[in-house]
């Protein structure tokens, strides 16, 4: 997710399309562009990051940029307790385990969010709504934090 | 069933059918569990008495030292406490409502009601295969009285497997819907039944695999969908949460071999719906992206091999692999071995226990086969899972019941649905080609869609009908005559019956325990083999050497040796812990086939284990290989200390010479065996319970033989007419 800092500028576009799934059918004009024309050009990794990097910016809402933006800190935060643990040691492990639980669990939450409250994928989620969603995300993440106290010691 | 419900006009009034029809059925799984009711294990009663005396934190921090003498038992660490829990927490809201209510009634039918949760959690899994309700009603009521189910829950069996079915059931139910919903909310319901689980039976590493076993195939079948994602990471996510929280599982799921499958699918699924989305950014390049995914799999099965291989995480446990080669329990974990649950099951069992629903969970099977949904995929892996495990161990036998009783309700329903519909089919309807070109184009793992089926003839309906009618009259008959005769007694109070027909009840077992209760020490210290030791814990009340909880297998070794070897050997052993007195089973005065002598080779096996040197196996064979008790029996057996204390004075009982062993059937030689170093102390009506005492060293610093002898020789007479033939006692 390299989006950071291109979060503010895509405030103009189709809100709410694309997302993590292979729902092609509602594929939107933007991606299509796209499409075509990463046949005709190069295929270096950094030609693909930038295609990633415009997919992103031309089909993201500014909700979703949020919740992107959520997402990304959890990687950092995970990623620093784990190297925090690999140089320091894992001494209190409770402590360890029950930080990068929570770390982890709250980002597969949060996906869950971003991927149900998609457009796109309305077909795969025909009995949640978005508002349902984010109940669900509420209370999955109240039982996920309670037990991550429950366990930190 | 469904004929009620097709009469009845209306949803409403069929979905009160349906709850009525489930609630009857709830009472019949509760009631045919009701023939005899005896508490029977006797550790989780003890358990839960504390618990229930001394409040949660007390109970968490409960050190037995009562169970497993000298070393003692870290109990709250090292159980699973969901059982007891469940049941205190039943019993303090008893009583907050003002019903007072003992402890041990909750305790005795705690099983059947929770049997009756089963049924009704197999109606809810059932519901998400099949759009059919009766498949539902059908499986519960299977799962009602199926025997293979029954076993483990009559009234009384107050055991882990008897809520931990039902959190098996839910768990799975909760798993289909959070899989057909992508919900999160049900994702987190099943993650929660399953941390219950994991409180409640060390069985629920068969929950954790089969799932991410399930999401596995799914994936391997192309079938990554957004909803597999929220469902298996919601679950995964608080569902290992949620199982660290118990102390006796604590860090296991990081740390040991059999959580990783799921580890893996959850990181699988992370890169999958990660390249998903890539590729929907970029398309064109699925190979290139399929190419990372597959590198990093390595990458991660490596990582997984190294890690195993430095000791950051545990290599799989023996159990493991005694599930794959049947043989590798007896060679190096013979105490596993040893556990009759833990035989390869026997053919007739399948029968005995699941009747016809054997031959219907095929059939059922390939009807979701058929359909092949995600929701079917998981019935064929689980089926396939289970009844291999099913095959490998009696024990589990139980986590195949549920999804036989799914598949049979969901092949019942098809069948009767099918030849209970009324109205003919109009044959114009239905052309014989329904167009063969789209058909062949499907590829092999899409979902398929149905034909309709119809039946033209009112009499092979009725015929069909007719005979399921009957099958399923007969099933339940089986049902109640096994559970009638086979599952409803325990196993302290042994039932047979006289030449006349009437039933005469053995009670030896208690009576011992009695003896034990009023005539010892309250700290005398019971040496006997550890199936005994909960029962002595229970109800004797008196610290054992080794229980049912086979945690340390050198102490049972240490057992095993004492009664394998020599007296003098076996002495100072039984010294050093302290032994008070010895207790052992035998069998051969009733033909009772389940006692020690018969348990003996596993004794030796187990204490040869520990010491190879000094015990040996091979000895207690004849050199033909015979195990033989009688005159012919090698000298390593004649003089081991089993062998002495189950025949002492057994002759007295015969006329001489005629001694006789009626579980092995041969004849004993004429003169019995001595005994130096125990004294006989009592023994039970019918001969099943000897308890011996441990003579205490001896005053004039005299070794016990040459004491027995100097005695013996000065009190040859009174010795004889002090016991003389002892005769049968008959009531």
């Amino acid at each position: 997710m390299a989006a950071k800092k291109t979060a503010t500028s895509s405030a103009t576009a189709i809100p709410g399309s694309g997302g993590a799934t292979p729902a092609r059918s509602s594929t939107p004009t933007p991606a299509t562009m796209t499409a075509k024309a990463s046949k005709s050009s190069g295929s270096s990794p950094n030609d693909m990051v930038q295609k990633v990097i415009k997919y992103y910016i031309n089909t993201t809402g500014p909700r979703t940029n949020l919740i992107d933006v959520f997402l990304v800190f959890l990687v950092v935060n995970g990623a620093v307790q784990f190297l925090y643990c690999i140089i320091a040691g894992n001494y209190p492990f409770n402590a360890f385990l029950a930080g990068f639980c929570a770390t982890v669990g709250q980002f597969v939450l949060t996906a869950s969010l971003r991927i149900q409250t998609q457009e796109a994928n309305k077909n795969d989620f025909p009995s949640v709504s978005p508002e349902r969603a984010f109940a669900d995300y509420v209370v999955c993440s109240l039982i996920l934090h309670f037990f991550c106290v429950n366990f930190i010691n | 069933m469904d004929l009620f419900a097709e009469g009845a006009k209306g949803q409403n009034a069929r979905t009160l059918f349906r709850a009525v029809i489930l609630c009857f059925i709830a009472a019949a799984a509760i009631s045919s569990r009701l023939f005899s009711v005896i508490l029977d294990p006797w550790f989780n009663f003890r358990a839960t008495k504390y618990l229930v005396a001394n409040g949660f934190y007390q109970f968490w921090d409960w050190f037995d030292d009562r169970t497993w003498h000298p070393l003692g038992r870290v109990t709250g660490g090292t159980l699973y406490p969901g059982l007891m829990v469940t049941s205190g927490i039943i019993y303090h809201a008893l009583r907050a409502v003002s019903i007072p209510v003992d402890i041990r009634n909750i305790c005795v039918l705690l099983a059947p009601a929770f049997s009756g949760l089963t049924a009704f959690a197999s109606y809810i899994l059932t519901n998400e295969m099949v759009t059919s309700p009766s498949a539902g009603l059908l499986a519960a009521i299977f799962m009602g009285i199926a025997p293979g189910y029954i076993s483990r829950s009559v009234a009384g069996s107050y055991d882990n497997e008897a809520i931990a079915i039902f959190l098996l059931v839910i768990t799975y139910a909760m798993w289909i819907k959070a899989l057909k919903q992508g919900s999160m909310l049900y994702g987190a319901l099943c993650a929660l039944f399953y941390g219950y689980m994991v409180a409640s039976w060390g069985g629920y590493a068969f929950i954790t695999n089969l799932i991410s076993l399930h999401a596995f195939v799914l994936l391997a079948m192309g079938r990554f969908s957004s909803r597999l994602y929220v469902s298996y990471t919601t679950w995964y996510a608080l569902g290992t949460l949620a199982s660290m929280q118990i102390p006796f599982v604590g860090f296991l799921p990081v740390k040991t071999s059999e959580h990783m499958p799921a580890l893996g699918v959850f990181g699988l699924l992370q890169l999958v719906g990660f390249i998903e989305y890539l590729n929907f950014a970029v398309p064109g390049r699925r190979w290139f992206f399929y190419g990372c995914l597959f590198g990093s799999v390595l990458l991660g099965f490596f990582g997984l091999v190294a890690l195993t291989a430095s000791g950051v995480i545990a290599p799989w446990s023996g159990r493991f692999y005694s599930l794959w080669d049947t043989g590798y329990a007896k060679i190096h974990i013979p105490i596993i071995a040893s556990v009759s649950e833990h035989q390869p099951t026997a053919w007739p069992a399948f029968f005995f226990d699941l009747n016809m629903l054997i031959w219907l969970f095929p059939a059922g099977v390939y009807f979701c086969y058929k359909q092949l949904k995600d929701e079917h995929v998981f019935v064929v892996v689980y089926a396939l899972t289970a009844s291999y495990f099913a095959g490998v161990m009696v024990r589990l036998m139980l986590t195949l019941t549920p999804i036989i009783c799914v598949s049979a309700a969901i092949a019942v329903s098809k069948m009767l649905d099918t030849y209970l519909d009324m109205d003919s089919p109009d044959p114009d309807d239905y052309p014989m080609e329904e167009a063969p070109e789209s058909s062949k184009k499907k590829k092999p793992f899409e979902e398929k869609e149905e034909k309709p089926v119809g039946i033209f003839g009112l009499i092979s309906k009725g015929i069909v009908v007719g005979g399921m009618t009957v099958y399923l009259l007969l099933f339940v008959l089986h049902c109640t005559w096994v559970t009638s005769n086979a599952y409803s007694s325990p196993s302290v109070v042994l039932a047979s019956r006289m030449p006349d027909g009437s039933q005469h009840i053995i009670d030896d077992y208690r009576e011992a325990y009695q003896w034990l209760r009023q005539n010892t020490r309250e700290d005398a210290k019971i040496m006997a083999w550890w199936d005994y030791g909960y029962q002595i814990g229970g109800m004797a009340d008196r610290p054992t050497l080794v229980d049912n909880n086979t945690w340390n297998n050198t102490h049972i070794a240490t057992v095993g040796k004492a009664m394998s070897s020599r007296e003098e050997v076996s002495y100072p052993i039984m010294r050093q812990h302290e032994v008070d007195y010895v207790l052992i089973v035998f069998g051969g005065l009733l033909g009772y086939s389940g006692d020690d002598i018969n348990k003996f080779l596993w004794m030796v096996r187990i204490a040869e284990g520990i010491w190879p040197d000094e015990v040996k196996e091979r000895d207690f064979f004849t050199p033909r290989g015979e195990y033989r008790v009688d005159a012919g029996a090698t000298d390593t057996m004649k003089n081991s200390l089993m062998y002495k204390m189950s025949y002492y004075n057994y002759n007295s009982l015969f006329p001489p010479g005629q001694a006789q062993d009626r579980v092995r059937g041969v004849k004993l030689p004429e003169q019995g065996p001595t005994l130096n170093t125990v004294e006989e102390a009592f023994t039970s009506e019918n001969w099943i319970i000897r308890i011996y005492k441990v003579k205490d060293l001896d005053n004039v610093g005299r070794d016990h033989a040459s004491a027995v002898a100097f005695e013996k020789g000065h009190k040859k007479k009174k010795q004889t007419s002090k016991r003389g033939p002892r005769s049968l006692r008959v009531e």
